[in-house]
């Protein structure tokens, strides 16, 4: 297996290759533009096989990915922030519909203000639109969890969308070694895409995206439901396929010394190095401190998150978005899986690295030392971490 | 092969009595065969040709929504070319004026750009239908909807022209665009034969007439679309690669009817005959466009 330096849309890109996706229909924006340029130089060198729709806009690429999906060719793209907006009402009608399509995401915020750096804002805002969720740490991930999400949507008992985001810049623009998997075994690992539903079939006509009252509409939504349900097991046998094949272990949610910790992190995406390493810093000095990371958003995985976090005192969720009247969406539903429990840690919200704030060790140090308070009893339950407090409340008229 | 005999869109739907989009339908089918894949944009007939679990098509049929008709049926025609099986489906796709040169109108001018292989109808009912009867960018100077309401401000209805579509599409340069009216059957036909027959994007208006929007009586239907075309408010023509100036009028009225026949059956234009001055505008508007287009036929 060939180690290439690749940014993470390069890593998209080649995932896409790898699974001889056939119809690719995409529209630039920052910070996922390179994905489609990728896509058209592997075309124009021959070494990729497939039609690149350079289309009008990222409602019409969702639009033409379904087009290709109901056809029965595997179909991906690759947007963010901005663009994934546009697509709000087509990625319900591609989950709806249920066509396995895959799609990269650049993690970006969303305007107003403008900005273009990382912020995982504009995939939690989509957390209900029925796809399922990866999310990156690195480019390498990048690559796998992309071949991951087609061989999970693409499971007759899933038959979902997915997105795979990987945060703006951090990920997309920064070059990593990448272990690229060799073509064969790829083959072997996606196989040739199996299709056990109804397509665009002039031989065998049906009827695609019909209009459907209310003594039916609710039980497709349901359907819909239990397919997501479906793909928690689906995804971890997928995982462990992956490993047999590339020896590489993926968990929708992965513990880093979380055993005796009385501190655990809870994060998401690339800030997940800056956490590990902090934990490393932290535990040279005793502290008994842990990490959890997501990689898996939807479906949420409220149990291995009880069952890596039940046993500290203090879960601290670092969340790259925030639900303004609430809370950040991770620590929200960290809260909600918590629900049946009766043996609860507290667990504080963390909201770091909006539009692009630089995450720093001595942002995980503060939150630590936060969460190290809460231990005594005193804390505040949302904290927003490295922002001119005084600042803003002065022009808000509340300080 | 000549599918003039099978019915592809089969009766039993819930469109309106009198309602012009399903015989436009059945006709564009059985001149397409059954080797087709139908698109739909949102809209009057993709509500009353498939009210779940029933469905009128008996050919493969996707709706997706409103404005991304053309850019669903964009990544049909590449799976199909990824997959070598371009050459023998027809991809036609449906959308009505909202549809088409509204709200998809950005989807439907990336289609004509790419050069895809696709057959785009547009049934222009002049309004938002599907929704009771607002006015779209294709609904005529003068006519009354719910949102152009005439009343002693506003005498005159809708204060604009109608957006001239089909024209616009032709200044694409795509290969093939047409107006067409089912009430002239023959050239209907041919139209549709001549468009699949050719390769690349082709668009073609027909005009699509709404019992319940217009006001008229059902049966009048085909009469009063009859009338759009002789008296020239609705001209049918053709033009090939964008060029103007070969354009082909594909139906001469030996003599083109007043306005006032086709505006007075139709409750959507009552307000007018208490505007003489604006049928006389309507007329002139006419006159114009067979001005400039009629000799270079």
């Amino acid at each position: 297996m060939p180690m290439m330096m690749l940014r993470g849309n390069e890593s998209t890109a080649y995932a896409a290759k790898l699974a001889r996706v056939k119809v690719i229909p995409a529209y630039p924006i920052t910070p996922s533009t390179l994905f489609p340029e990728k896509i058209s130089e592997l075309i124009a060198n021959g070494e990729m096989e497939a039609e690149f729709l350079p289309v009008e806009s990222e409602h019409s690429a969702l639009s033409a990915a379904i087009g290709a999906a109901a056809t029965g060719v595997r179909a991906m793209t690759a947007t963010a922030s901005q663009g994934l907006a546009l697509m709000h009402e087509v990625l319900f009608i591609a989950s709806g519909m249920r066509m396995p399509i895959v799609m990269a995401i650049g993690n970006r915020a969303l305007s107003a203000p403008v900005n273009i750096w990382a912020d995982q804002q504009d995939t939690i805002a989509e957390r209900d639109s029925g796809w399922i969720q990866f999310y990156a740490e690195t480019n390498q991930e990048a690559l796998d969890l992309t071949l991951i999400a087609f061989k999970v949507a693409e499971n007759d008992k899933v038959l979902l969308p997915a997105m795979m985001g990987m945060d703006a810049f951090v990920l997309t623009h920064t070059m990593e070694p990448v272990n690229v998997p060799e073509q064969q075994d790829v083959d072997e690992f996606l196989g040739e895409k199996k299709i056990n539903y109804p397509v665009l079939d002039p031989e065998k006509p049906a009827t695609f995206g019909a209009f459907v009252f209310p003594e039916h509409y609710m039980d497709i939504r349901y359907s819909q439901f239990i397919a997501m349900e479906h793909a928690r097991s689906v995804i971890d046998d997928v995982f462990n396929e992956f490993e047999k094949k590339f020896g590489r272990r993926y968990s929708k949610v992965s513990g880093f010394m979380v055993d005796d910790a009385e501190i655990v992190f809870v994060t998401m995406g690339s800030m997940t190095g800056t956490a590990r390493e902090t934990v490393r810093k932290l535990r040279e000095k005793g502290e008994k401190v842990g990490l959890v990371k997501i990689t898996v958003y939807r479906p949420f995985p409220k149990e291995e998150i009880v069952s890596l976090t039940k046993n500290a005192k203090v879960v601290a969720v670092v969340d790259r978005n925030i639900s303004p009247g609430f809370a950040g969406a991770i620590f929200t539903e960290t809260v909600a899986s918590y629900n049946n429990e009766k043996k609860r840690p507290k667990i504080i919200d963390f909201i770091m690295g909006l539009g692009g704030r630089d995450v720093k060790i001595e942002n995980y140090e503060q939150v630590y030392n936060l969460a190290k308070a809460a231990l005594r009893g005193k804390f505040k339950e949302i904290n927003w971490i490295d922002v001119d407090e005084e600042a803003v409340k002065e022009v808000e008229g509340t300080l | 092969m000549n599918y003039e005999d099978m019915e592809f869109f089969a009766p039993g739907h819930r469109a309106c009595a009198g309602c012009a989009a399903p015989i436009i339908v059945k006709w564009v089918l059985k001149i397409s065969g059954p080797k087709t894949i139908v698109v739909n944009a949102t809209g009057c007939l993709e509500v009353f040709s498939t009210p779940y679990p029933h469905t009128s098509w008996r050919l493969p049929w996707i709706h997706t929504a409103f404005e991304n008709a053309a850019a669903t049926a964009s990544g049909i025609d590449a799976a199909l070319k990824a997959i070598g099986k371009r050459d023998d489906v027809n991809i036609v796709v449906f959308g009505g004026d909202g549809g088409t040169s509204d709200i998809g109108f950005q989807s439907l001018s990336g289609m004509a750009e790419r050069g895809h292989n696709i057959l785009y109808i547009m049934y222009d009912n002049e309004a938002y239908m599907n929704t009771g009867i607002q006015r779209s960018s294709s609904t005529p100077f003068g006519a009354w909807t719910s949102t152009t309401q005439v009343g002693p401000s506003r005498p005159l209805g809708k204060e604009e022209f109608k957006k001239p579509i089909a024209e616009i599409m032709a200044a694409h340069k795509i290969p093939y665009v047409a107006t067409a009216n089912p009430a002239f059957l023959p050239d209907f036909k041919a139209k549709i034969q001549k468009a699949l027959s050719i390769k690349g994007p082709k668009f073609i208006h027909t005009i699509s007439s709404c019992t319940t929007g217009w006001r008229h009586d059902p049966s009048k239907t085909i009469e009063i679309m009859r009338l759009a075309t002789e008296t020239g408010i609705f001209p049918l023509w053709e033009i090939e690669n964008g060029d103007f100036s070969k354009i082909k009028i594909t139906y001469m009225p030996k003599q083109r009817k007043p306005v006032e026949e086709y505006l007075k059956p139709q409750g959507r234009f009552r307000h007018l005959f208490n505007e003489p001055e604006k049928i006389k505008e309507i007329q002139k508007m006419v006159d114009e466009w067979w001005a400039k287009f009629e000799t270079k036929s």
